[in-house]
């Protein structure tokens, strides 16, 4: 069955089984493995996706189910090399040890700050609730979040963001 | 490989309904999916309510809001008539998984799931919530006390599907209260849920509750002794831990890997004692009598956090 849907900001077409997991389709057909597997079952957030801007679960979704959606995975997020505030976010906080549940935090937490640009510390662990994270604690994370809203809503006045720049990190 | 059918229309998902007749229906396949992933019985076809639009509103009708089946639970919670109207069924919605689940799952697919913990469920009882099914060729309306007849059972019959829940706006009850105690914060089961919808006149007396407890029981367990106890009277301290005792013989926990069946049952007790740690904070706080518990209990923070 050949399936139409906006990838990353391309129109794509692909011919699969209407009922492949998305998290397959997008790692086995795309190699856009950034989407990870965790649980399976909705309950870890790894394999988070952008569904028209919303954050839902990839290992839960047919493919048949993508038809005309506009999809965001982790690798579609930055602009060209420039990665996006929540990405830089991430590095200059420290809020990756593993890494594993990054690319899912980082679509959650950039849904969230769609529907509020300005969340408080609560309202960020909220959003986050359904990523789990074994490694950071969250805190630093949390901090990610909170950092790249400022710098979100005050482009030159992020600390954080300024000082990985300083130290040549990012380009 | 199965076939994935996505109708638009109600009359277009009759027809799929008719060509697949052993298909399941789905709507935002949080529960669904993850079953099939395990059962390895086959299926010929999935259909999926996602796009059916009539299924997908919520609408006032008279004294009613008429929620479509396959809206999301992120849909209701930030449709402000649900938190106007219906605060119980709000902060049971905020309980309910996670922020992905939510813009997945649906209140249909909430109640046909019909499981002992899911969290609409106590608050749509106590709101004398209606279901209304329909099929290509019929249509009926029934309570959702009699909908569900046990865990993962309900009166739905082949080809037939939920489109629509109906709640009467609850005018008559100034206070409206869940709780819902689980392992976690955020993505839990709930151990044991109470949803409560409270009339107190001025003077304090209680003149009208409704109670219903979640995960304690195959279904829904309501009390009505336990409803008749309380009314006419004053929240005090004594009158909970009365009807605490009947509470407990109320319901009809289990043991399962979440908690034990005694915890269940002195949980559910417990529950109605912390109402009336609402109430006194009300007896603080407020002028406009039943207003206060009713602000307290909306501005507990709702913490999720991971």
């Amino acid at each position: 069955m050949k399936i139409r849907f906006t990838l990353n900001g391309r129109n794509t077409s692909v011919s699969t089984a209407p009922d492949r997991r998305v998290l397959d389709l997008l790692r086995e057909e795309f190699k856009l493995t950034g989407t990870k597997e965790g649980c399976g079952s909705g309950e870890c957030g790894v394999c988070t996706i952008l569904v028209d801007g919303e954050n839902r679960l990839s290992c839960l979704m047919l493919a048949g189910q993508l038809a005309g959606k506009t999809i965001t995975t982790i690798e579609g997020l930055a602009d060209g090399e420039t990665l996006h505030p929540l990405q830089e976010a991430f590095v200059g906080c420290g809020a990756v040890q593993c890494g594993f549940c990054t690319p899912g935090m980082i679509l959650a937490a950039s849904a969230l700050l769609q529907g509020k640009p300005d969340p408080t510390r609560e309202e960020i662990r909220e959003g986050l609730s359904g990523n789990l994270c074994r490694c950071t604690g969250y805190q630093k994370i949390v901090d990610a979040v909170e950092s790249a809203a400022k710098a979100m809503n005050h482009p030159d006045h992020s600390p954080e963001v300024a000082a990985i720049r300083h130290k040549g990190h990012l380009r | 490989m199965k076939k994935v059918l996505l109708p638009r229309s109600l009359i277009e998902l009759w027809s799929c309904l008719e060509e697949e007749p052993e298909a399941p229906v789905f709507a935002g396949g949080t529960d669904l999916l993850v079953r099939l992933r395990h059962d390895q019985s086959v299926v010929p076809a999935l259909i999926g309510l996602e796009r059916v639009a009539e299924l997908q509103e919520v609408r006032e009708e008279g004294d009613c809001l008429w929620i479509g089946a396959a809206t999301t639970h992120s849909r209701l919670l930030n449709d402000p008539r649900i938190g106007g109207m219906l605060p119980v069924l709000k902060k049971a919605l905020e309980t309910l998984g996670s922020p992905p689940i939510r813009n997945m799952g649906t209140v249909g697919g909430n109640i046909c799931t019909a499981s002992p913990a899911g969290d609409t469920l106590p608050p749509l009882t106590v709101l004398d919530a209606e279901v209304e099914l329909s099929s290509a060729k019929t249509g009926r309306v029934m309570p959702l006390r009699t909908f569900i007849v046990g865990p993962g059972k309900t009166r739905l019959e082949k080809g037939e599907i939920l489109t629509a829940v109906r709640v009467k706006k609850p005018i008559a009850y100034d206070f409206q209260y869940f709780e819902k105690i689980g392992q976690r914060k955020a993505l839990a089961c709930a151990v044991a849920s109470l949803a409560a919808l409270i009339r107190t006149s001025p003077a304090g007396v209680i003149e009208a509750v409704r109670l219903a407890w979640g995960s304690v029981g195959p279904t829904v367990v309501t009390a009505p002794k336990v409803e008749a106890l309380l009314v006419g009277e004053r929240f005090s301290p004594a009158l909970l831990e009365k009807a605490a005792v009947l509470a407990r013989q109320a319901v009809s926990p289990i043991d399962d890997l979440r908690a034990t069946a005694d915890y269940r049952r002195e949980v559910s007790g417990r529950l109605l004692l912390r109402l009336g740690s609402y109430h006194s904070c009300e007896a603080r706080g407020s002028k406009q009598g039943g207003q206060g518990i009713f602000r307290c209990l909306l501005h507990r923070p709702v913490s999720q956090s991971p």
